[in-house]
């Protein structure tokens, strides 16, 4: 077994991964990048609208009222030093990445070009506010390849398409990971200073999602599997406008430009639910709004579904209504949507600019994963106490700048702004620090889980019992939810697990490309993430952000401004059959902001 | 309606080196369903040996492009009704098979990374602190060439590119081009001096194949078009006439 020796190895090659290699590696270190994808593969490239930043490009904007949006947005469950961090930094990293040559739209002044998003507002949530910097409607795309070329210029040493299987711990700290290479199937040991994970997020625990195949919460589960705790893993974003049927993404940059979302008697029935900024209420509300629609018989044509209109003359007739001199085109749409229109185009054969698009919300974000610092460094209980040698950063960690609901563009801001810190955390550690021995055999217990899932000859494939879950999880642990019936869900996943564990088929016995056998395993890494999240939502009696409980409809500030930690009762990752879990409520929200200043406490959420 | 794949398959591990073809028949299937889908459902239904990469399924990662009844295209942006009942799906032509649809993507990104595709600038930034500035029409010059995701379907499309292994590819032009047209950008020098040799873009023929097998819509000649004049002049500018741009509406 190849032993491979760095100062750094970051896990994912996505915006935080390569932005903290980036960083780290400017910093002096010693850097591999480790992904299960080519880089450029990554879901990050996916991400559309923009990323949000108080540039004040277009109207006044400031850092302070970017935090208020954010603390509101999260439902006061974000923890406030994150989120002064996230506004403030947003500021440099975006101007640095104009400086690495993101191609942004331009102002007629040439400046960074900035847009209308959800939930983002001056003055305290006076009025919607032009604060996503963009490049047409694929922002991310334009991230991801900007940060992936920059790596390539500063030399930063990439291992593509090899999958990071278990951790390895030694004397309290991490010490490293155990990686299967996928060309060969092969198993190597990435021996560092400093490991960090950013392997993104795990939509596909839902049926219908907007995130990649590839984004099945490895990284978590790896963790999890050794002990090392999740948080508020009850706060899962269901994105307001996927595609019906589908779920694929239709940006919010859509009601950014002026888009309006219509029932099926053509009523804008966000002037009901968000008075104030109406479509552009933040993401749990527009999502909710648009069940709450289609279960009174208002999706179009009683379907499960509603239209998302940018025609034109809707729009005009909107801005008019609204008193605003602008007016749009279809060239205009035809240039800042273009990903938007190939979508419609390509997939339902609907034309944006003469038809409305059909929609229906979709499993997009997750606001938990692995808890850590403003520096990116993991925290294993309510004592924010550091795990040496460990560092997340992107969806998979939770900082928790988000909260209980994430707005649009602040994923693109969390990853890079996080990233960054976290590359320049990892080259200050690993200048100091020195190698923690392996210990032996470090990748002996997951290789025994490999063998058994090739070997697994029973009658369950993998694709069967995935779709299973995934089904579970869209009717029972999704936008809205109730004990009994989350109970339910949480004994179909265990039931799932037990033939996963018995009745599992493999049909390929190879090493090459074995890719029957790591959906397997990507499945197993799924099955946990089902089971922490059904947990976590149970535990947590109140409604707040994502979390909408049909048994207790209020949010309560007095006994739940905490954070969820839920971790394995037995601490033995293997043979992993249903661990039983352990939940502590104990960690509090951090508060600073509201501490100097009374706006940002908790109160009712109005848009 | 019934849908009958035949698929190009090379199983090293099992003992048979020998590519083949195999048939699988899907039932249930509806002209919108995407032939990735349908390449899962065998997967996940019939034979769990069957490998392909993929991942974000939406068009936008690059990974999944393969010969789709003889034209490249990306498994998840083509649908059923595009491509009819009876589909044959290769791996892309022109770079080493590893397993069934998986080839060798290690000589497509050596390419790549052989014209410098990174943004350089040394100059120090403005005083102010802010961003760089640049018109919307300078911007909009290498709109289209950004939009690149480099999955291969363009250079493997290119009998040049099949002939002569050595031949950068339309993939690392479009890369090159969007610094090149760049007016932020420092190196288009350095880059015009590589592209201009034998390897570089005069092994382009302009046969064309690349422009319609691009899943982004970038219109790939006319891009190799303007960085052989950029060749010619010694300098990108004034080639690109803003007025000519292609748009997608």
């Amino acid at each position: 077994m190849q032993t491979h020796q760095f100062d750094a190895v970051i896990v994912g090659a996505g915006g935080a991964g390569l932005m903290a290699a980036l960083y780290a590696s400017e910093g002096g270190a010693n850097v591999a990048v480790v992904s299960k994808l080519y880089p450029t593969r990554s879901h990050t490239g996916a991400a559309l609208g923009g990323i949000g930043a108080a540039l004040g490009n277009l109207e006044e904007d400031k850092p302070l009222w970017h935090m208020y949006d954010t603390v509101k947005g999260g439902d006061y469950l974000a923890d406030q030093d994150a989120v002064k961090v996230l506004a403030e930094e947003a500021v440099d990293s975006v101007i640095e990445l104009e400086r690495m040559g993101l191609p942004f739209d331009r102002t007629d002044d040439g400046r960074i070009s900035q847009r209308r998003f959800g939930g983002h507002t001056s003055n305290f949530g006076e009025k919607a506010v032009r604060r996503a910097c963009h490049s047409a409607d694929r922002t991310g795309h334009m991230i991801l390849q900007t940060l992936y070329q920059q790596c390539i210029k500063n030399k930063v040493r990439f291992f593509d398409e090899y999958q990071v299987v278990d951790v390895i711990m030694n004397q309290g700290a991490v010490v490293g990971t155990v990686a299967i290479q996928l060309g060969t199937g092969e198993f190597h040991l990435f021996h560092a200073k400093a490991t960090m994970f950013a392997t993104g997020g795990w939509g596909r625990v839902w049926q219908v999602t907007s995130n990649a195949h590839s984004l099945t919460g490895d990284g978590p589960a790896v963790l999890f599997r050794r002990g090392i705790p999740m948080q508020d893993m009850e706060f899962y974003q269901f994105h307001p406008t996927g595609l019906y049927g589908l779920g694929l993404l239709l940006t919010e940059g859509i009601r950014g430009e002026g888009g309006i979302l219509l029932n099926r008697s053509g009523e804008r029935f966000m002037e009901r639910y968000a008075p104030s900024i109406k479509d552009l209420a933040s993401r749990d509300v527009v999502s909710r709004s648009i069940y709450l629609e289609i279960r009174d018989g208002k999706g179009i044509g009683g379907q499960n579904y509603v239209h998302l209109d940018i025609r034109p003359e809707t729009v005009n007739r909107y801005l008019a209504e609204a008193g605003e001199s602008c007016r749009i085109d279809s060239a205009y749409i035809a240039k800042n949507l273009a990903e938007t229109l190939d979508t419609c185009r390509t997939y339902l054969g609907v034309d944006p600019l003469t038809e409305p698009m059909p929609v229906a919300p979709t499993a997009h974000y997750a606001m938990g994963g692995i808890p850590t610092n403003v520096d990116a460094e993991v925290v294993i209980d309510e004592n924010w106490t550091v795990l040496p040698g460990l560092y997340a950063a992107g969806e998979c960690a939770c900082v928790s700048c988000h909260g209980a609901n994430r707005l649009g563009t602040n994923s693109l801001v969390d990853l890079v702004v996080f990233g960054r810190r976290g590359g320049k955390v990892i080259a200050n550690y690993v200048k100091q620090a020195d190698f923690i021995p392996l210990p032996a055999n470090p990748a002996e217990q997951v290789q025994a889980e490999f063998n058994r899932i090739r070997a697994s000859r029973g009658s369950r494939r993998p694709g069967e019992l995935r779709k299973e879950m995934q089904h579970e999880m869209m009717d029972k642990i999704g936008v809205f939810r109730e004990e009994d019936h989350m109970r339910k869900g949480i004994d179909s996943v265990t039931s799932l697990r037990d033939r996963y564990m018995n009745d599992l088929h493999i049909d390929d016995q190879g090493s090459i490309f074995n890719t029957d056998m790591m959906e397997a395993w990507e499945l197993g890494c799924l099955l946990d993430i089902a089971h922490m999240t059904a947990e976590s939502a149970i535990n947590r009696k109140e409604s707040r952000g994502a979390h909408s409980r049909e048994d207790f409809k209020k949010r309560d500030d007095t006994n739940w401004m905490v954070h969820t930690l839920v971790s394995s009762e037995s601490g033995e990752p293997y043979p992993h059959g249903i661990h039983p879990l352990k939940i502590n409520s104990s960690k509090k929200v951090n508060r600073s902001l509201e501490e100097g200043d009374k706006r940002f406490a908790p109160k009712e959420r109005v848009y | 309606m019934e849908v009958t794949f035949r698929v190009r398959r090379y199983q090293p591990d099992s003992g048979n080196r020998k590519p083949y073809w195999q048939e699988f028949v899907l039932q249930d299937v509806e002209p919108t369903h995407r032939v990735l889908e349908m390449l899962h459902r065998v997967k996940w239904e019939q034979d769990g040996t069957l490998s392909f990469r993929r991942s974000c399924s939406s068009g936008i990662c690059g990974s999944d492009a393969m010969r789709i009844n003889g034209r490249n295209a990306l498994a998840c942006k083509l649908l059923i009704r595009d491509v009819g009942t009876k589909i044959q799906v290769e791996p892309i032509l022109g770079l080493p098979v590893i397993k069934d649809l998986i080839v060798d993507m290690e000589p497509f990104f050596e390419h790549y990374r052989q014209v410098m595709p990174y943004f350089v600038n040394n100059d120090p930034p403005p005083a102010d602190g802010r961003e760089r500035l640049q018109s919307q029409e300078d911007k909009d010059l290498i709109t289209d060439t950004t939009n690149c995701i480099l999955c291969a379907a363009c250079t493997t499309s290119c009998p040049s590119f099949w002939a002569n292994g050595q031949y950068v590819g339309p993939a690392a032009i479009v890369q090159a081009h969007r610094f090149i047209f760049d007016t932020r950008d420092h190196a288009a020098k350095t880059r015009i001096d590589t592209l201009a040799e034998p390897n570089g873009v005069w092994r382009c023929r302009t046969i064309y194949n690349c422009t319609p097998a691009c899943p982004r819509g970038i219109s790939v000649t006319r891009a190799i078009g303007e960085v052989k004049l950029a060749i010619r002049n010694g300098s990108p500018e004034g080639i690109i006439d803003p007025a000519t741009i292609p748009t997608h509406e």
